[in-house]
């Protein structure tokens, strides 16, 4: 009887092993199924939500759709696999999601204990406090003795802890589980401040009647450095992610974009038409079409064009490209040449 | 008119109707809401307080509401203060994300139709006076295969992935499917569980508690990432199926103890009875036991439907969207974000009609069935 139970945990543990191993090969897959399977959130603003018609939108989306063009070629060939923050490493480990672009966090535990491989940033982010201008506060290190709205059972609220020790103020925790009660909490009145990331306090103020009255605050107290992520085990397409976003940085940096990429195609600079593929076989290389950056660049656009579209300043958002300019305007966008 | 007087003898005097101050909508105000001074003050309280809550309600749901715009600032330029009244436009936008989800907006007849053919289904059941009853149960038993093939397609119907289902559509499916499947397995359980035999028995009994001791929302984690792990790959099957399956075990072991206490509220007389008679342990229980034990256990299986329905709404939790998971959804579009008030209040609305109808139903039911005078 024991004997039998051993074999078959045994049987289930080998099996577990092979669907965690047996992954190589996404690149095919992804080519069969004729869609790309990418694990997005249920709904960020600006990175990832629905529209009217079902379609999904925002600036994780977009670059879901960028991989999806370089791949098969069409944009639209795209899945939207919706994952909360509890279940996001679960789908792209047990091979329901073929790629990882959720808003998600770098950290060393999620690289090397949960077995993912990361793909550069493509959005630098980091927790920050939002006011009202009323209460006269212009840096963080005045918030002592504040009310403080912060989401529960998150990295936020460790580093919140951490900062407020460190600077020896003492605070108030308003224990808050979603966006939209952190919201109602902070407008009326129930918490001075509201802390989250750059990016949610952004795109939260942008929906208060009174959105002028509310300031973010200049400090920026911990690193959330954002990017895409894949199962280990499977290198080229690791390497196709990795070189999509590159590509779409390139391309802001070499000033291509989906306007112009056709006039582009004759240009005379070298890098230019290696990455469009006019020149060399990179795109072979990777096991792509030899246009697949061109795809990308025509269908999606540069790393710019979908900041800009999603999260920019003309955006109700509004974020500014801060962090995330071009390296070569201050920023930490920077990609690896083309060679 | 003059007054009439007219002696009676003692004991002859018809019955008077009760005063005026009595009977009718003054003597219910009186006995109900002004019996002592207690429940004067309890009701004039009652009174302010309805007063304070529902006009400013109803001008913010209804008169000052806003039910054409394009955007949350479009909406709040029409309302004298911004955020001063309820935003319905948003919900107008979604409205077909809500119903379908992400259903192919050309296919969505099929899901039109699966909703008509719901209603037909849910009045052959429910009502005994239908002509033709007979036939309409025997489509109600087939009503959740022909549907399944109407919404997932084959066999000469475009395919449809079960991740574009969503909505409310999605709710119909999980709670619909859990209700119809649960209450035959749950009979099942329930009578296994009093069988004599030994083996039948220890099953039920481990089935029933072993699905009981676990969170529903435990069972949903199992299904949706366990499962993969413990599977080949490429044989990880639909996500839907998997979770319509945890749902529908969960479910039958509750309808199976609710149940097992309508058995266990049969008198011994009633099984002494039908085995006097001679009827076989199949028919004592189809003709005699079960329709009194399933009579007594009807609040207590609507009970557990009501909570079933209103669960649906965990799956949000594994990633799929229902109602309010579109809803949460729709908030993140940076166009209509912050108008949560109209989105909470348009799920809370759903669910009210749904459960309020199946309890409304429940009661009914067992006012026909009653055998008591």
């Amino acid at each position: 009887m024991r004997n039998k139970i051993t074999s078959v945990i045994a049987a289930l543990g080998t099996a577990a092993i092979m669907s965690a191993t047996a992954n190589a090969g996404t690149l095919d897959d992804v080519k069969k199924r004729g869609a790309l399977r990418c694990v997005v959130s249920t709904g960020i603003a600006g990175f990832a939500y629905p529209d009217k018609s079902g379609v999904w939108k925002g600036f994780d989306v977009d670059f879901c759709r960028a991989t999806a063009a370089a791949v098969l070629g069409d944009a639209k060939k795209i899945k939207a696999v919706t994952s909360t923050g509890k279940t996001r490493f679960t789908k792209l480990n047990s091979g329901e999601g073929d790629v990882l672009w959720r808003n998600t966090t770098i950290t060393f535990s999620r690289d090397v204990g949960v077995k993912l491989r990361f793909h550069g940033v493509n959005y630098y982010d980091g927790q920050g406090f939002m006011v009202n201008k009323k209460l006269g506060v212009k840096s963080a290190k005045e918030l002592g003795g504040a009310s403080v709205c912060i989401q529960t059972g998150t990295t936020t609220e460790l580093n919140l802890a951490d900062y407020f020790h460190e600077h020896g103020m003492k605070y108030e925790a308003v224990a808050i589980e979603t966006n939209d009660e952190a919201r109602q909490n902070y407008m009326s009145g129930r918490c001075d401040v509201y802390t989250t990331d750059a990016s949610g306090l952004a795109a939260t103020r942008s929906t208060f009647p009174d959105a002028q009255n509310h300031v973010i605050l200049p400090e920026i107290i911990s690193k959330e450095p954002l990017g895409p992520a894949t199962r280990h085990g499977d290198d080229q397409w690791s390497d196709i992610v990795t070189w999509v976003y590159y590509a779409t940085v390139t391309a802001e940096e070499l000033g291509v974009t989906s306007a112009n990429v056709d006039k582009m195609k004759s240009s005379k600079n070298p890098e230019i038409l290696r990455m469009l593929g006019v020149e060399g076989n990179q795109g072979e290389e990777l096991g792509l079409s030899k246009d697949w950056a061109y795809q990308i660049i025509k269908q999606v656009g540069n790393y710019g064009e979908i900041f800009e579209r999603n999260i920019g300043k003309s955006t109700p958002i509004g974020l500014a490209r801060g962090l995330n300019a071009l390296w070569t305007k201050g920023g930490l966008q920077y990609s690896p040449p083309f060679r | 008119m003059a007054e009439v007087t007219r002696t009676y003898k003692v004991g002859q005097h018809p019955d008077l109707p009760p005063p005026r101050s009595e009977v009718g909508v003054i003597g219910w105000v009186k006995y109900n809401l002004l019996s002592t001074p207690f429940n004067v003050i309890m009701t004039l309280l009652a009174l302010w307080f309805l007063w304070s809550i529902i006009p400013p309600l109803f001008e913010w749901a209804v008169l000052d509401s806003v039910w054409t715009a394009e955007s949350r600032k479009a909406c709040w330029a029409k309302m004298e203060v911004p955020e001063g009244a309820a935003c319905w436009a948003f919900i107008k936008d979604r409205i077909g994300l809500y119903i379908y989800g992400f259903y192919p907006a050309e296919l969505r007849w099929r899901v039109n139709l699966s909703f008509v053919l719901l209603v037909l289904a849910i009045v052959s059941v429910l009502y005994e006076n239908m002509p033709g009853r007979k036939f309409g149960l025997w489509y109600a038993v087939a009503f959740p295969f022909i549907t399944g093939w109407l919404l997932v397609g084959g066999l000469g119907l475009t395919h449809v992935e079960t991740d574009q289902f969503g909505g409310i559509m999605l709710t119909f499916i999980i709670g619909i499917t859990g209700i119809s499947f649960s209450l035959p397995i749950g009979i099942l359980l329930a009578l296994g569980r009093r069988s004599t035999l030994p083996v039948i028995r220890i099953l039920c009994v481990l089935i029933i508690e072993f699905i009981r001791g676990v969170p529903l929302i435990a069972l949903l984690f199992i299904a949706s990432t366990m499962l993969n792990y413990f599977l080949p790959p490429g044989t990880a099957f639909d996500l839907l199926l998997r979770v319509l399956i945890m749902v529908t075990l969960f479910q039958s072991a509750y309808i199976a103890e609710v149940i097992r206490g309508g058995l266990q509220g049969i008198p011994n007389g009633q099984y002494e009875a039908a085995d006097s008679l001679g009827l076989t342990y199949a028919k004592s229980h189809l003709l005699i036991i079960l329709p009194q034990a399933l009579k007594i256990s009807i609040p207590g299986i609507v009970n557990t439907f009501i909570g079933l329905f209103k669960d649906t709404t965990l799956v949000l939790i594994i990633g799929m969207l229902d109602p309010l998971g579109v809803g949460r959804a729709s908030l993140a579009d940076a166009v209509w974000a912050g108008l949560a008030r109209e989105v909470y209040i348009f799920v809370a609305i759903f669910f009210f009609i749904c459960c309020f109808g199946m309890s409304r139903y429940s009661l009914w039911l067992e006012k026909r069935l009653s055998t008591e005078n």
